[in-house]
């Protein structure tokens, strides 16, 4: 679900990249005539308050603002506001990597993180910015209705400029999505990484879920630190929450195992099921003397039988 | 793929294993690669080194540091003009030596590394070169 | 030429490894040790690798060479402290060297090659008092 996300994000930038660099080289004929200052700054100041009641009545026409998510008066706070940083953005000059336009930018990414929060999509998220161009390419068409070359410059450097900013509300939401779904990836694995004392000297490790290489070697490593930490001589790795066992994933219990021996401590794997038994045998894995068991509490009673504990009952059960 | 940084070193004796080994996992540390990976990669530099002087004669190691999009990595190249490797399927198995050896240098080294090249011609010499990414 | 120390302990030798080593070093180590057990009759050896921050193809091989050596002699080796990191890395390499005996640290170790010789020498009591430390077998890799 958040890769088709991702991918989405990834397509809606790929195609803004593609028209904007085919956007420039088709400018380029004009360019010359660009040395005179545009006049979108100038538009902008001038027509503030209008752009933003029709950029607001154009963002509710899409949907933004009718459901509970972003309010009418955030929305025009959030319109009225990049307004007044883009007229003084602009007018020194169209370079959106420069100084002048640090401030815009950056409220450009603060709308984008705050849309990723309240739940929008990146689509509705990018609409906040290309919902602008129609009003704004009106108020064009009606300023410079008499000097068609002006009308097609200016047209121009609106479209080329309101694609830009889009761009950089996509790419903001998508590294606020990135760093989401890491910080998770990372709460996931420390969560489903708990090595815990069974006995004195017993470690166990109940693996949860699908196990790949990079979640298999943090498990590895942690079990690992854990027998010097705490001088345990056994450890059972319980996989009965582990969905599916594939030739890579046994390898891996093989070289766990392993390595714990080479440690000096010993390991035996438990919860091994009917289907990860025949899984095994058909992948034609060769777990070299693994004692494995197919509970955690027969597991448990061989490792204290191994320790030289005796478990006996005192008294008989009601 | 922008280069970092690059450093060579001869690797002629014996000891300059040790101090191979050294510069492999100062820059790994400086570079932030798990502990693992620092020492993955130090063994693997350290099998390595051993064939540049005990099969190639001796010869050099460059050490460089990768950045690729978004991440880093740890590149070593070992360079040596020695008699070469003449069968090389046989050279990449496990338990092979020609040496007195494990023979798991080879594949061994492949093993804890990401990136592994092996280019040798008989009588010219043998170069390996090693990445692993953080 | 510098030497890595072997001290002597009543029956056992304990070597503790606290140097990046070069190829001459170990195969000096290997044959110190060798003399040493033939010179003092020892019946154990511990070695203990904590500090050492690798273990490539050529030091796994001298720690089982100096365990096979040491068994011909007939005295026990034990390995001890290997670090996590060192581990995982030896086994990616390929090397689990089997038919060496490991243990978790100098006390586990100790504890080993006590109840080992206490079992050859038939000492009942003592043998059954260690029996938790590893003489069932568990733990000893056999090929």
């Amino acid at each position: 679900m958040l890769h088709a996300l991702i991918m989405r994000v990834h397509t809606a930038i790929q195609l803004i990249q593609s028209r904007v660099s085919l956007a420039k080289s088709s400018a380029r004929v004009t360019r010359e005539q660009t040395c005179r200052k545009s006049r979108i700054a100038e538009i902008l100041k001038a027509h503030q308050d209008d752009l933003a009641a029709e950029w607001v009545k154009n963002l509710q026409a899409t949907g933004t603002g009718k459901d509970s998510r972003i309010s009418e008066s955030q929305l025009r706070e959030q319109t009225k506001e990049f307004l007044v940083l883009l007229s003084e953005a602009a007018a020194a000059g169209g370079d959106v990597h420069s100084q002048a336009w640090n401030a815009t930018v950056d409220f450009l990414e603060d709308v984008s993180r705050s849309r990723v929060q309240q739940g929008f999509t990146s689509e509705e998220t990018a609409r906040f910015i290309f919902s602008f161009k129609q009003p704004l390419f009106a108020r064009l068409r009606a300023e410079l209705a008499k000097d068609h070359e002006a009308f097609a410059e200016e047209t121009w450097a609106a479209t080329e400029l309101l694609d830009k900013m889009g761009l950089i509300t996509i790419a903001a939401f998508q590294k606020t999505r990135e760093d989401l779904i890491n910080r998770q990836q990372q709460e996931m694995l420390e969560l489903s990484t708990p090595v815990v004392k069974m006995w004195d000297g017993i470690l166990a490790l109940p693996m949860i879920g699908t196990l790949d290489s990079a979640r298999t070697q943090i498990v590895m490593e942690s079990l690992l630190q854990r027998i010097v930490d705490t001088g345990a001589e056994l450890a059972i790795i319980d996989i009965t929450g582990v969905p599916t066992v594939d030739t890579l994933v046994a390898q891996h219990l093989l070289k766990t195992v392993t390595a714990i021996r080479l440690m000096g401590a010993d390991c035996i794997i438990s919860g091994v099921r009917p289907q990860i038994a025949q899984t095994i045998v058909h992948l034609g894995v060769d777990l070299q003397g693994v004692t494995t068991k197919a509970n955690l509490a027969d597991a448990l009673s061989l490792a204290l039988k191994k320790l030289g504990f005796a478990v006996t009952r005192t008294k008989a059960a009601n | 793929m922008a280069l970092v940084k690059s450093e060579e070193l001869p690797v002629r004796l014996e000891q300059d294993v040790v101090v191979a080994r050294q510069a492999v996992r100062r820059l790994a540390v400086e570079l932030k690669f798990s502990l693992v990976d620092q020492t993955k990669m130090v063994t693997a530099a350290s099998e390595l080194a051993r064939n540049t002087v005990v099969y190639g004669g001796g010869g050099t190691m460059r050490c460089e540091v990768l950045i690729d999009g978004g991440k880093s990595g740890l590149r070593m190249t070992f360079e040596d003009q020695g008699p070469g490797i003449p069968d090389m399927t046989l050279a990449m198995k496990d338990g092979w030596t020609s040496g007195s050896g494990l023979g798991m240098g080879l594949s061994g080294a492949k093993r804890l590394v990401n990136d592994f090249d092996i280019v040798s011609e008989v009588g010219k010499g043998t170069r390996v070169t090693i990445t692993r990414w953080k | 030429m510098d030497r890595i120390p072997i001290l002597r302990m009543g029956k056992f030798l304990l070597v503790s490894i606290q140097v990046d080593m070069h190829d001459q070093l170990a195969m000096t180590l290997q044959d110190d040790l060798t003399s040493m057990i033939e010179r003092t009759g020892a019946r154990g050896v511990l070695i203990d690798i904590s500090a050492l921050e690798m273990v490539d193809s050529f030091i796994g091989r001298m720690i089982a060479n100096i365990s096979g050596m040491s068994r011909i002699l007939d005295a026990h080796t034990v390995v001890v402290g290997m670090q996590p990191a060192v581990a995982i890395t030896l086994v990616e390499l390929g090397l689990s060297l089997p038919g060496v005996k490991m243990a978790l640290n100098i006390e586990k170790g100790m504890a080993y090659l006590r109840a080992q010789r206490a079992a050859e020498e038939g000492d009942g009591l003592n043998a059954s008092h260690h029996s938790d430390d590893g003489e069932a077998g568990y733990g000893t890799r056999q090929e």
